[in-house]
């Protein structure tokens, strides 16, 4: 019988056992948010156009294209509170090419609060996680803002320079970005550094002996540490042929501040997972705490979890006038048991069917099998 | 292995890349014999070729209908797909370029007026310069534009200069210099990276030796 449920519905089901078993709380919100809520943070959205239209009050109101500012705008800091909630919901966002709004669904958590390295190793072990959900062969990339950062501070080169080399560096455009350090005045041990980093992609067990060589502060070499210790964990347990250190992975985010990530399911041309520590959004909100989440954007999947129905129904079932409408519907009882069942009197021309069958003399008799 | 997708830009470029292609050891028989086919695949070899139209290569790239493909730096400016530019193949080299009359002396008073096929392009090239321009989005004949006086200048690709010349235009200003990339769909990175990773290490080696 045809399955009730979508894939996509059960990943959604999965996630949330998923999510509930590490502690996390569901986070329901309203469809609407304050327009000027996104306003404030507009470097922190993906989407650039958001639908606004005014209340009754004349306030005016944006249909979300972001979960995580809702979430931590009420965040309170308080020593040794930590907030743990996931969602699903969806979002609102202009397609990139059409510039047409598109509905997107969209799960995922949010870690806030006075958070320690354990709590941000395990939102990313819950983005591996969320992955393999899904049964699809999967590889999660992650990389360090933070220590990007702190390359970028040691370079010598300007916003702008940083900009553009961090936009080579998600496009793992080598050639540029040598042009670029150039243009830019980018010290020699940070350019030769980041031409390694542009290409620099696999496991941590060939990455980190890598980077320890090139290093050449105490800060990035303590920041190596923390991926090496996130990297390790997720390895622990059990993921370690799908993760890589790849620096080209959320590098276009702002405010990401610590570690950052995508994920990829094969057979899907974009990143399904997307997530990182962002604690320089919450410091823009004048908040001392720290934050770390993901987001899955479910309709992606629906593409490779969703084979099409071969039929609309598994068993037609014709009766005429001769039939006592008990025995029809006892008769009809007991196909649904194991198959899809539409009552018929007359063959529908607009339903497809694998099986094609007839009341007579009280049973239901074949008359037509597509196979 | 897994067959890698490989979209071709049709015309000479695409031969060209095509040429590098059989030289890193990536041959297909299929392709060269001709034909109607719009598909050719060398299954030993895992690699199948389509040549799509210049412009749409970063299309199929960005969506994963190819796993890497040859595109202008054109394209990825004026369209910005999400894709990885994994090398700089020196070929098809030309430069993005403001044109006009030789005699068009700029005038802030007024706005530029600028024809083009690259509307993103010019926009972001004159925001750049706080330069308030009205785009006049044309998708041919871009050199009649200013000749017609329905632009002040024309932002466009330049190879040569004999067009612009015959037409007594001429380069005001380079905005870019172009030439032909090799691109790889973000998620065929992660799952096919061994084979896009020594193709991209042949065709870089044949771009050292020929430079």
């Amino acid at each position: 019988m045809n399955e009730i449920m979508k894939s996509e519905e059960r990943v959604i089901f999965a996630l949330r056992k998923l999510y509930k078993q590490y502690g996390y709380q569901p986070f329901k919100m309203s469809r609407f948010e304050e327009y000027d809520l996104y306003v404030r943070n507009k470097d922190f959205l993906i989407a650039d156009q958001v639908i606004t239209f005014p209340d009754r009050s004349g306030k005016l109101l944006a249909l979300k294209p972001d979960v995580t500012l809702s979430i931590i705008k009420n965040v309170q800091d308080a020593p040794g509170l930590v907030q743990k909630l996931y969602y699903n919901e969806n979002v609102y966002r202009t397609d990139k090419n059409s510039h047409d709004f598109k509905e997107i669904m969209q799960a995922g958590l949010e870690c806030v609060g006075d958070l320690t390295m354990l709590d941000t190793a395990e939102v990313v072990l819950l983005a591996a996680k969320s992955l393999a959900v899904t049964g699809l062969p999967f590889v999660l990339d992650i990389s360090h803002m933070g220590l990007l950062n702190a390359i970028f501070h040691s370079s010598g080169m300007n916003d702008n320079g940083k900009q553009k080399a961090l936009a080579c560096l998600n496009q793992k455009n080598a050639h540029e970005l040598n042009k670029v350090c150039t243009d830019y005045g980018c010290s020699t041990e940070a350019s030769k550094l980041l031409e390694i980093l542009a290409t620099l992609c696999g496991t941590s067990d060939a990455v980190i002996p890598v980077l320890e060589k090139c290093l050449y502060t105490d800060e990035q070499k303590l920041l190596l540490g923390e991926l090496r210790m996130v990297c390790s964990l997720i390895e622990s347990e059990g993921f370690a042929g799908c993760v890589n250190i790849d620096f080209s992975a959320g590098s276009h985010m702002k405010y990401y501040s610590g570690v950052v990530f995508s994920g990829y399911l094969e057979g899907i041309p974009a990143a399904v997972l997307s997530g990182g520590q962002y604690d320089s959004l919450l410091r823009k909100m004048n908040k001392t705490s720290k934050a770390v989440g993901f987001a899955i954007y479910l309709d992606l999947l629906q593409r490779v979890l969703s084979q099409p129905e071969n039929y609309d129904v598994d068993i037609v079932l014709l009766y005429d006038d001769s039939a006592m409408p008990t025995d029809v519907m006892q008769i009809a009882s007991a196909l649904r048991k194991n198959a899809s069942v539409l009552l018929a009197k007359e063959q529908p021309k607009n339903t497809t069917y694998q099986t094609l069958m007839k009341i007579e003399n009280g049973e239901a008799v074949i008359i037509h099998e597509n196979c | 292995m897994k067959t890698v997708n490989i979209a071709l830009p049709k015309g000479r470029l695409g031969e060209k890349v095509y040429e590098l292609m059989k030289t890193a050891g990536y041959p297909c028989p299929e392709l060269e014999a001709g034909g109607r086919k719009l598909i050719f695949e060398n299954a030993e070899k895992c690699v199948r070729y389509f040549w799509v139209k210049p412009s749409d290569v970063a299309i199929y790239v960005e969506r994963g209908a190819a796993d890497i493909g040859v595109v202008g730096k054109d394209i990825l400016l004026e369209y910005e797909p999400e894709v990885y530019e994994l090398l700089d193949l020196n070929i098809g080299k030309c430069r993005m370029a403001v044109a006009g009359k030789a005699s068009f002396r700029d005038s802030a008073v007024h706005t530029l007026r600028v024809a083009t096929k690259f509307p993103n392009i010019a926009k972001t090239y004159y925001a750049g310069k706080c330069r308030d321009i009205d785009i006049i989005h044309l998708n041919g004949s871009i050199e009649l534009a200013p000749i017609l006086e329905m632009s002040d200048v024309i932002v466009d690709i330049v190879e040569t200069g004999t067009t612009l010349r015959e037409n007594n235009l001429e380069v005001l200003e380079t905005i870019v210099p172009i030439s032909a990339r090799l691109i790889c769909n973000i998620s065929s990175m992660k799952f096919k990276a061994e084979t896009v990773n020594t193709i991209r290490r042949s065709l870089e080696e044949q771009v050292r030796q020929g430079s």
